[in-house]
């Protein structure tokens, strides 16, 4: 198989059939805390794809060109999570400097990412698995569109959920949960497509 | 005298609140990233816990005694520096003296950093109380928070494997097996291994609260009609004088006075 094709099918693997949200559970407190209304899941979504990617693209080289010679790599966790900090300041700043009307509609979003489960999962991830560089960026471009994937269709059923009548002890975050239950169950039918 | 009396009940209260009624896990719904991914089996679940209360109760203590000396505008930087420091120290500890606990919570414990509640509890309660409170106060959510994922991995580890093992991630205990829905020889096998994945965190996780939702609205009803009796009450004694004496057999004085 060629470069391409496997850096392809490691994105769709990660994307649809290891999803993230639903078999690693990270980014669930942001997924059930933002996910009711469409269009802010779709913002808060692309931001942390943004993030997610950009933060694989330092963390990546920081740890094999820095932590490790310099015979440091049990510092990985407190590094990673100060360069996730920094950057999503940075892009903040950036955002607000360059598209006043995107910082808008990201701004709100931009601290909780820093807190969000996925952008330190997988910057972790990625180098406790012994990724290459490849591997680590396709990993990182497949998580982050299974998230944002994710995030939005969830969004959906809860706007949806919301205005049908449904047990009183359900409303809010049980059913939330027990949607997810159902989405995972039917994403875990795409288990086996890679193989 | 009066004022000990007082702090003793704050001591307490700071204590005894997270651990049923302020439940981190149950009652505010945070750290759920963890409390679904490790909760296969009790053991995990309670290592989870342990790690999860030492590194809560330690972060507590630091950022109250540096809490006069942190500037306001780089508060949540300085706290995750805090924590994550503590998370390296717990992660090297686990590894060199329990790394079967360490091997089956593996990124999971890196994210112990990002944890909604020990940044929650940092920056809502260690950093505008003392020393002594903030212990108190790491240590009633973590034993909360660890009674909480122990209660989820019961449920799924009992449904979803059949059985209950202890002595697997804590090697000094001897390993034993509890067979419950099915039997070690394999002739009957009751268990819906569903639960066991990531499907059945949800369910089981979105079931309890559920109940605990359920629990909470039956008492706001059982509450609400006693004070609606109260008043119902209240206001037939009050508008008994007023209904002379033959006509108060025959009238319902509670709904005139409405």
């Amino acid at each position: 198989m060629s470069a391409i094709a496997t850096f392809l099918l490691a994105i769709v693997s990660a994307m649809l059939i290891d999803n993230v949200v639903l078999s690693r559970f990270y980014g669930i407190c942001s997924f059930i805390g933002v996910g009711n209304r469409v269009k802010s899941a779709y913002s808060m979504g692309l931001a942390v794809t943004f993030v997610i990617i950009l933060a694989s693209l330092v963390c990546w080289p920081i740890y094999y060109y820095v932590l490790v010679p310099a015979g440091i790599p049990f510092m990985d966790t407190l590094v990673y999570i100060l360069v996730i900090a920094s950057l999503v300041q940075v892009v903040g700043l950036f955002i607000k400097k360059k598209s006043p009307a995107l910082y808008k509609s990201l701004g709100i979003y931009l601290p909780l990412i820093t807190t969000n489960c996925a952008v330190l999962g997988v910057a972790q991830s990625n180098t406790d698995s012994g990724y290459t560089f490849a591997q680590s960026m396709s990993n990182a471009i497949g998580t982050s569109l299974g998230f944002l994937l994710i995030i939005v269709v969830f969004a959906c059923i809860r706007e949806r959920l919301e205005s049908s009548n449904t047990p009183k002890a359900f409303k809010g975050v049980p059913l939330a949960l027990v949607t997810a239950a159902l989405m995972a169950m039917a994403f875990m039918g795409l288990q086996g497509i890679g193989a | 005298m009066e004022s000990k009396d007082i702090r003793r009940s704050q001591h307490k209260e700071s204590f005894v609140s997270g651990i049923i009624q302020e439940n981190p896990l149950f009652v505010s719904v945070l750290g759920t990233c963890p409390a679904l991914a490790i909760t296969t089996t009790v053991e995990a679940a309670f290592g989870m816990g342990l790690l999860f209360t030492f590194v809560l109760v330690c972060s507590n203590i630091i950022i109250s005694a540096l809490r006069k000396l942190i500037p306001e505008e780089i508060e949540t930087p300085a706290y995750i520096v805090v924590i994550a420091a503590f998370v390296t120290i717990t992660k090297m500890l686990t590894e060199a003296f329990i790394p079967a606990l360490y091997s089956s919570l593996g990124v999971f414990l890196s994210l112990l950093v990002v944890n909604c509640i020990v940044l929650g509890r940092a920056e809502a309660f260690a950093n505008k109380n003392t020393v002594f409170d903030s212990l108190l106060d790491g240590l009633g959510n973590g034993i909360g928070y660890t009674l909480a994922i122990v209660v989820i991995a019961l449920f799924r580890e009992v449904l979803g494997a059949g059985t209950l093992t202890i002595g697997a991630i804590f090697t000094f205990v001897p390993k034993s097996t509890l067979y419950i829905l099915k039997d070690a020889a394999g002739t009957y096998d009751y268990s819906m291994s569903l639960l066991t994945n990531p499907a059945g965190g949800f369910i089981v996780f979105g079931l309890i609260l559920a109940v605990i939702y359920a629990v909470k609205n039956h008492k706001a009803t059982i509450v609400k009609a006693k004070a609606r009796a109260a008043a119902f009450a209240a206001a037939a004694k009050k508008a008994e004088p007023v209904v002379p004496a033959k006509e108060a057999v025959l009238a319902t004085p509670a709904k005139e006075v409405k």
